[in-house]
């Protein structure tokens, strides 16, 4: 059956083919946004969807996030399954207020009167000389606000799989796509060539429906010398590392910060005795603050050295000392050595 | 310090708005233009909003200050349907009356009145059809009395009691009401706009025949979503209808303050190329008319209509606001079109359908109906006194299912209930 068939995919060609699967399962799916109808999208996530589904399910719109995703509350009230993407997340602020105290509120205040199942589609993170308008992760906002999921997922499977049970899902759902590894995996390293998806196992993908539960943490590798918690573009960096440095860390992707997957933290964490959070975000009020607490709360007597984190600056992203701010193998390496020291 | 002054240039001065009255001044409202009825007759509902820009800037009105109704945009309605009309304007003002006094009471936080600006819900609410889709803003309680609402759903969630459809959670008059076409009502002002054309977006893409409408006060316009809702509106033609009550204070900003120094708000419809209509608010049957101009536009795949009702807030802006800090006390007494209760009485006098005994009888039907009504919803509870929703309906709803976090907060509240009212505390 073609249903079950497998293909080679990006990342950017996994989730057009999540929306694809969707926009023809499910007749209450919209996408809209700006650039995203017959053009495609600037990252051809949408491309070709318009033309296969018709204008009035994919379409451009004014340049509003505001509008954009205030439009999708009211559309989701009427009982669509709006799918809007947002640009870059850097441009998410003007929509926020509508995020925030209207679509991740409607449940709540309502008493489900009204829901609000959107699922926002945002490129994040930087390495891609987007300077500081076009490189940030600001997914700890969205974990801070009661009533929004936040998903981001690492490889062309999940971001199929958690893309489309995002979709499904009846509450707002905030998804993050780490633009820098659309193309492929990122080692860390900048001044070598890129490695394509393909030759990453993740990359095949089923043509078909198939979903990923929200919630559900991913044991990228198993290992006894310590914990690594990391999501998006960090987890292919902190992977090199680990082989370079022949440390036998285990590392978990989040794929969702909220609802986290405090079993297998928990677990984790118990048996190595050892804990590194590494995300690109900004250090302060970054989500690994609130990582480093739940561990220290849960898994107190069980470690040996204190919880570390690597993260971005907590600076602006810069555009030409972009390698300088990002949490590359030097930092990370830093932090893997002074955690087994302790 | 004055940088960059150049001596031979004039300072540059920054104008601070500033209304024409205030506390201890003598207002006048003799500047105010009242336009002749039917000064701009009723246009063709196809009409292109290009040769409308003058609706924008005009005053749309039907009632002379004689009562009499007049010119082309005259709904006529049946005398029944005015009678109704009147009561559902009477029953709201009885409504908050007995509100504003149960807030004072101390039976609940908050209130807000509606007084002076009836006409714009009640009258607006029966130029719809039933099934239309109402996004209000916080001073519309009178599309629910119209819709014939339960007054008493309405009291229990005034004092977020047992019988609070929303569980307590929303500050009193933040109704919610799908099964009467009525958006849940946010605090947060005009995230209602962009919200309504998404939904006649999505109502125009299904085929449906619904349209939506939704209401802002003047204030509100300077919000970014109602420029984005505008924008959104304009480009896919939305099937929605577009008030804006101007009842002149926001709070204690007056509407200078949105704007009303240079223009109408019915005018911010013409640079969005959308129909714009100016309206007497406090008339009835103008803003009946005008309303039902742009429905039936709306339903017709004619696009969306901006109108402007230009009213007067009688009273505070809610119970926690005293407007006679910032304004002159006899500017509703003075507001040269009247009040629209009073308006369609005399309308209905004047035509023989009523009389002013008829009139008394009903003031005393509608303020028993109300206080029995009252009665119903207090055994429910009032706020703060014991009656309220189970302690773990806190975590409820804020997703569809409960993470394991909240999971936990739940567990960690119900323990401090415990800590406080003894072991043998149930949480009811």
């Amino acid at each position: 059956m073609a249903e079950a068939e497998i293909k080679t995919m990006n990342m950017i060609e996994a989730i057009n083919s999540a929306l694809n699967v969707m926009l023809t399962k499910d007749d209450d799916v919209v996408i809209m946004g700006e650039d995203v109808g017959y053009f495609g999208g600037v990252f051809r996530a949408t491309a070709g969807l318009q033309q296969k589904h018709g204008k009035t399910r994919v379409f451009d719109t004014p340049i509003s996030e505001c509008g954009i995703v205030g439009v999708s509350v009211g559309m989701a009230a009427y009982g669509l399954r709006p799918v809007p993407e947002i640009q870059f997340a850097d441009y998410i602020y003007p929509g926020l207020d509508q995020l925030v105290s209207e679509a991740a509120r409607m449940r709540y205040r309502s008493a489900a009167d009204f829901i609000c199942p959107m699922t926002i589609r945002s490129p994040f993170g930087g390495g891609i000389f987007g300077g500081q308008t076009h490189s940030q992760s600001p997914e700890s906002l969205f974990t801070h606000m009661s009533g929004v999921k936040t998903v981001i997922p690492a490889t062309p499977y999940d971001a199929k799989g958690l893309l489309i049970a995002s979709i499904e899902d009846n509450d707002p759902v905030v998804f993050f796509e780490p633009k820098r590894i659309y193309n492929g995996p990122f080692s860390g390293y900048y001044d070598r060539p890129v490695e394509p998806w393909s030759k990453h196992s993740a990359s095949a993908v089923p043509q078909g429906y198939y979903r990923i539960d929200l919630g559900k943490a991913s044991l990228v590798r198993a290992g006894g010398a310590m914990t690594i918690l990391t999501y998006g573009t960090m987890v292919h960096v902190v992977s090199a590392v680990v082989d370079e440095e022949g440390v036998d860390a285990e590392i978990i992707d989040l794929r969702t910060l909220l609802p986290l997957d405090i079993v297998t933290i928990e677990a984790s964490v118990k048996k190595t005795g050892r804990c590194l959070i590494v995300h690109e975000a900004t250090r302060t009020s970054g989500f690994g603050a609130e990582l480093a607490a739940l561990v220290q709360e849960r898994c107190f007597y069980h470690l040996e050295a204190p919880v570390e984190r690597v993260t971005g600056f907590d600076t602006p992203y810069p555009h030409s000392l972009e390698w300088a701010y990002f949490p590359g193998p030097v930092r990370i390496g830093a932090a893997m050595k002074k955690i087994m020291q302790d | 310090m004055a940088h960059g002054k150049r001596g031979n240039l004039p300072p540059l001065q920054l104008h601070i708005p500033e209304p024409k009255y205030r506390p201890g001044d003598e207002a006048d409202f003799s500047d105010i233009d009242v336009p002749k009825i039917d000064a701009l007759p009723r246009p063709d509902e196809s009409s292109h909003p290009s040769k409308l820009s003058a609706y924008s800037y005009g005053l749309l009105r039907v009632l002379d200050f004689d009562g009499m109704a007049k010119g082309s945009w005259n709904p006529n309605l049946d005398a029944d349907i005015l009678r109704t009309m009147l009561r559902n304007m009477m029953l709201l003002r009885a409504f908050d009356d007995r509100m504003f006094r149960a807030q004072r009471q101390g039976k609940t936080s908050f209130y807000m009145k509606s007084t002076g600006e009836e006409a714009t819900s009640v009258a607006t609410t029966m130029a719809l059809d039933n099934d239309d889709m109402c996004f209000p803003s916080y001073r519309q309680q009178g599309i629910l009395i119209t819709r014939g609402y339960s007054l008493t759903q309405m009291m229990n969630q005034i004092y977020s009691n047992s019988g609070d459809h929303l569980k307590g959670r929303q500050l009193p008059i933040m109704y919610s009401a799908p099964e009467h076409g009525f958006f849940s009502v946010s605090g947060n002002l005009t995230t209602q706009y962009p919200q309504a054309v998404g939904w006649a977006m999505a109502s125009a893409s299904r085929g449906d025949s619904r349209i939506a409408a939704v209401w802002c006060g003047e204030g509100s316009t300077a919000e970014g979503d109602f420029h984005s809702a505008m924008t959104f509106a304009a480009v896919y033609n939305a099937p929605v209808v577009m008030q804006i009550v101007n009842n002149q204070w926001a709070i204690s900003s007056f509407s200078g303050f949105a704007g009303s120094e240079r223009t109408t708000f019915a005018a911010r419809a013409v640079g969005y190329g959308i129909a714009g209509l100016r309206v007497d608010g406090n008339d009835p049957l103008a803003v009946y008319a005008a309303m039902r101009w742009a429905a039936d536009r709306a339903r017709t795949n004619q696009g969306p209509t901006l109108i402007e009702y230009f009213t007067y807030r009688a009273e505070g802006h809610s119970t926690s606001d005293d407007p006679q800090a910032y304004r002159a006390a006899q500017e509703f007494a003075k507001w040269p079109f009247g009040d629209p209760v009073e308006r369609l009485k005399q309308h209905l006098i004047v035509t023989g359908a009523w009389d002013e005994e008829r009139h008394e009888s009903q003031l005393i039907e509608l303020a028993d109906l109300v206080k029995a009504k009252q009665k119903e919803a207090e055994k429910n509870g009032t706020l703060g006194h014991g009656l309220h929703h189970p302690f773990e309906s806190m975590f409820e709803d804020v997703f569809e299912h409960q993470p394991w976090h909240l999971k936990e907060q739940c567990a960690q509240m119900l323990d401090e209930q415990r800590a406080k009212f003894g072991p043998d505390w149930e949480p009811k």
